[in-house]
């Protein structure tokens, strides 16, 4: 598994790609525009990324049918990183160096995305990362397609606060860095809103935790109090199932203490039995059931390029959709593919969200998006029960983190710096 | 004659009078049922505020199928047809929905999934329902419902629903629902003003066994931010602290319980998932790194079993377990005659080769099934716990899985010990030459202990389908924990497996609350490291000239 391919046919390209065989059909770089797919084909984080890939190719196929960009076709290339953090760095290097990509889309978790940021600002290439993250970051070369916590964590702790009355709060989370840090601007948040510290309990968990009994039990005495009383999930993915199935088990229901989880979308929703999450809570920025025309034509195309009518959209598939087609948007405003070209054209570019609305890139490298909040169903659709009235704009450093708190990201003139002090006037240097 | 004529106007005039009467009433009745009919359409409607409106005023109707409406609403089992828009009740069955006309119960017979459409409801929804369906059970005649009903309401009372208990109280001769009553009323005394009540408030606290008495009592202590106590009465606060003491003497018992019984649980698990191991790497001495891969094909099985009978799900599961024995045993055995005969001495080798076909396992699932976690669903049995009371619940999927994991190590440990494949087993690890001079075919014994040893992580499998994710990674989350429990309960030795999963499962559960879950796992890797130190054999070490070797 150690060669991996370029392709030119896509149909060649979905059919091989889960062994990775050793052909390769070559075909001279002038001819096409070439756009790297970063995302693990296998190992832990397959179950994600996978899809993902998918997406990039009907994307980029049906940007060939209507004709390419700049006159030329877009041709994918497809690496297998293999959930294998420093192996992403690697295969950035590879896409950058020899294939000469001109963007990637990829990784998922903030741990890979870290691990590829110093390879492509040396390289000064673009990457567009379509994941929810904890933030407290902006790169030059990144464009962040998915949700700041401003746009997912903060309007969630805002409804069940103001329309659900919580007044207890259980951050439980997996052990790593986007839990830490969205968990520390949650507590700092709720703090603010006078939130007393004894009526917030917080709890970390090992990676793929299976044995929630203990916590759980601890969790339905901490909402035995009387007060109103939910618990905020940054749990990863694949300790999520274990945990509704123990809260289920234990008469934890979500109209008692609902569970908000901002890792569990409807892919996620697709693999699980969804009979005990029924009522409990995912904030996103994007439902597949959210009715509108945009919407239908993009599942329609999913389905029919899948030739799966089961399969489910997210989140994370959306953020893509509004990155790549502001990418095409920004190479033809530039005229180039070339990178710091691209990356001026960028900021500013407007395109229509599948929910409705209009996705603005900001000079923070961020997006304007919609944040809605959905109950799940048993068909493991998630129904809108609140949403924001307008678009809310991505906020790189979070406003509630002291230390970040004067510091703002702006890649236009004259500031031209990712984290920028607002109260010493100074860019710190520091890349990402 | 002339004065019969007022009297036959007279006459007619009543009957007249008389039917339009009926007339009347006649109306009223289809009036009464339209609304009823035109409210249960109601419910159709997206907006949640008008669509709790529709179910108030659903409440309000005489007619009995409200009750059974409303619990397929809060159930989500109320439809609309797509294409009149009749609103029905829909139940599952071999694969299409049977569905029934939801004002009057018609039948309507099978449906295709397609040609309904969910009614949706949110949280809101649900707790405003099934309040409004405890009102209605309150009077049932069956004990647990209007247990349940009590139990619905007292989690926010309000006065009304304080006098409708009271009267319930008067007439109810069930002592568990007078209990539940009793503390619902000994809550609400507490915030009477009057001295005395409160005191008999706490008197009858004191002999509750409840979350609510006890965060109830507790408030009662708090403190202002000033320090000053919230509650002025220090008569009332000695009380509720020697309720208090009195409740929680009685807690800790039921503390250590629940915590033996996590830890138990946890154990079973470990020990389910280590016990195949304890044959392949215990008794026979094989590394084997695909370990976790068979419990992972095992869990697949139990996924491709309830694909072929969506129906059964229960059987599904029970059948599953000779399917998985057989399918992982299957793979076992190919594995050993394909690549271990061939690495049998070299340890290192072994490692990396079961490492490798591990890997291959995985891809293989994912290619075949997607690299998706496949759902398996929990059949009814097994879902919800036995509860004793607020603070010692039993889980029923533990439980069975406690009880699975003892019968699948009594039958391993009479197989080994009363079939003849078992003495051969036992011969061929004690002393393989030996064994092969008495006329023991080795290979042969080999490859089935290997068998049996992956068939045993297949059916482990099949019960972790039920507490975890089924896909790719599964095995790769137990193949640690499973080593960790072999080696600590001494090679080879089935008891010291059992022995060592579940102290180790206790003892994790023990150290979590003070800990944390991820420091109570380090805490418990470095004690067994620390132990494997003084004692290399493990807690149960073999003894004799076999162990020498």
């Amino acid at each position: 598994m150690k060669k991996f391919l370029r392709k030119t046919g896509l149909s060649t390209a979905l059919s091989a790609l889960v062994f990775m065989a050793g052909t390769s059909v070559a075909v001279s770089a002038e001819d096409t525009i070439k756009v790297g797919i970063l995302h693990s084909l296998s190992g832990t984080m397959a179950i994600s990324e996978t899809t993902l890939k998918d997406t990039m190719l009907m994307l980029i196929a049906e940007q060939n049918k209507k004709g390419g960009l700049l006159g030329k076709k877009i041709e994918p290339v497809v690496v297998d990183p293999a959930s294998n953090w420093p192996l992403f760095a690697e295969k950035a290097r590879e896409l950058i160096t020899k294939e000469k990509v001109a963007s990637i889309f990829g990784c998922w978790t903030s741990v890979s995305r870290k691990s590829v940021l110093p390879v492509i600002e040396e390289l000064n290439s673009i990457l567009f990362y379509p994941v929810q993250y904890e933030g407290e970051e902006s790169s030059k070369n990144v464009f962040y397609t998915g949700a700041a916590p401003n746009q997912q964590a903060i309007p969630a702790i805002n409804y069940l606060m103001n329309d659900i009355k919580v007044k207890r709060w259980v951050l439980a989370g997996t052990d790593y860095v986007y839990p830490r840090t969205t968990n520390k601007i949650l507590e700092a948040y709720l703090k603010s809103k006078g939130v007393d510290a004894k009526d917030i309990m917080i709890n970390y968990t090992p990676f793929g935790h299976s044995d929630w009994q203990s916590i759980v039990s601890d969790i339905k005495k901490f909402g035995a109090t009387g007060k109103k009383t939910a618990v905020v999930s940054t749990i990863n993915g694949d300790a999520n199932i274990p945990f509704y199935k123990e809260l289920g088990n234990q008469g934890v229901s979500a109209e008692e203490i609902p569970v908000v989880a901002f890792s569990v979308g409807e892919e996620e929703l697709s693999g699980m039995d969804t009979k005990p999450l029924v009522g409990h809570m995912a904030a996103w920025n994007y439902f597949m059931s959210e009715d509108s025309t945009k919407n239908a034509a993009f599942i329609k195309k999913w389905h029919a390029h899948t030739k799966d009518t089961k399969r489910v959209t997210n989140d994370p598939m959306e953020a893509h959709y509004i990155g790549f087609n502001m990418w095409v948007k920004a190479v033809e405003k530039a005229g180039t593919t070339e990178s710091n070209a691209v990356q001026k054209a960028m900021i500013g570019i407007k395109f229509p969200n599948l929910t409705g609305g209009l996705a603005q890139m900001l000079p923070n490298h961020h997006l304007s998006k919609p944040v809605l909040i959905g109950e799940i169903q048993e068909d493991g659709q998630l129904f809108t029960v609140w949403q924001t009235n307008t678009l809310v704009k991505g906020d790189a450093w979070s406003d509630f983190l002291p230390e970040s708190k004067p510091i703002i990201a702006d890649w236009t003139a004259p500031i031209n710096c990712g984290n920028y002090n607002t109260n010493t006037k100074k860019c710190s240097g520091q890349n990402y | 004659m002339k004065y019969l004529m007022p009297h036959v106007i007279r006459f007619f005039l009543v009957i007249l009078i008389m039917f339009s009467f009926v007339k009347i009433t006649v109306a009223q009745e289809a009036e009464v049922g339209q609304t009823f009919s035109t409210t249960v359409s109601g419910l159709k409607i997206r907006s949640l505020s008008k669509k709790g409106q529709f179910v108030e005023q659903l409440a309000q109707f005489q007619n009995p199928q409200k009750t059974v409406i409303l619990q397929a609403l809060v159930d989500g089992h109320l439809f609309e047809i797509r294409e009149d828009g009749r609103v029905v009740i829909a139940a599952k069955k071999s694969g299409k929905y049977s569905i029934v006309l939801a004002e009057n119960g018609d039948d309507l017979g099978l449906t295709d999934n397609s040609a309904i459409k969910k009614i949706k409801i949110n949280n809101r929804l649900r707790t405003q329902i099934r309040r409004l369906i405890a009102n209605l059970q309150l009077s049932s005649p069956d004990v647990g419902l209007r247990l349940k009903a009590i139990k619905t309401l007292s989690k926010s009372i309000k006065p009304d629903d304080l006098n409708t208990l009271k009267i319930l109280a008067e007439s109810e001769e069930n002592s568990s629902v007078l209990d539940a009553l009793e503390l619902v009323f000994a809550l609400d005394n507490i915030n009477s003003s009057d001295r005395e009540t409160r005191l008999l408030g706490i008197e009858n606290l004191k002999q509750k066994t409840s979350f609510k008495a006890v965060s109830r009592l507790q408030a009662l202590l708090d403190k202002d931010s000033e320090g000053q106590f919230v509650e002025p009465d220090k008569e009332i606060r000695k009380q509720a602290k020697s309720a208090l003491v009195k409740i929680q003497s009685r807690l800790n018992t039921y503390e250590v319980a629940q915590t033996v019984f996590f830890g138990l649980s946890l154990g079973a698990v470990l020990v389910l998932a280590a016990i195949g191991l304890a044959i392949t790497f215990g008794v026979m001495g094989v590394i084997n790194m695909a370990h976790g891969e068979m419990m992972m094909l095992g869990a697949y099985t139990t996924y491709v079993m309830q694909q072929i009978m969506p129906n059964n799900i229960s059987l599904a599961l029970i059948l599953a377990i000779p399917a998985a024995f057989m399918v992982s045993g299957i793979v076992g055995i190919g594995i050993e005659r394909g690549i271990i005969r061939h690495l049998y001495g070299r340890p290192l080798e072994t490692l990396l080769a079961t490492f490798g076909v591990s890997l291959v396992l995985q891809q293989a699932v994912r290619s075949i099934f997607s690299p998706l976690n496949r759902s398996v669903i929990t059949p009814e049995f097994m879902s919800g716990s036995w509860q004793i009371n607020d603070f010692l619940a039993f889980t029923w999927n533990r439980l069975y899985i406690l009880f699975f994991c003892l019968l699948v190590f009594t039958c391993l440990l009479q197989i080994l010990k009363r079939t003849k494949l078992g003495l051969e087993v036992r011969a061929v690890s004690q002393n393989r030459n030996m064994a092969k001079a008495m006329g023991i075919p080795t290979d042969r014994v080999d490859a089935m202990t290997f068998g049996l040893g992956s068939g045993i992580a297949g059916v482990a499998g099949v019960a972790l389908s039920q507490i975890t994710n089924v896909g790719p990674n599964l095995g790769q989350a137990y193949i640690v924990d499973s080593f960790m429990v072999v080696v600590f309960g001494g090679v080879g030795n089935l008891w010291g497996t059992l022995v060592a999963g579940f102290s180790l499962g206790i003892a994790n559960k023990v150290l979590e609350p003070f800990a944390g879950a991820v420091l109570a796992k380090i805490l418990v890797l470095v004690f067994i490291i620390l132990f494997i130190q003084k004692r290399p054999r493990g807690l149960f070490p073999q003894k004799g000239r076999a162990a020498e070797s």
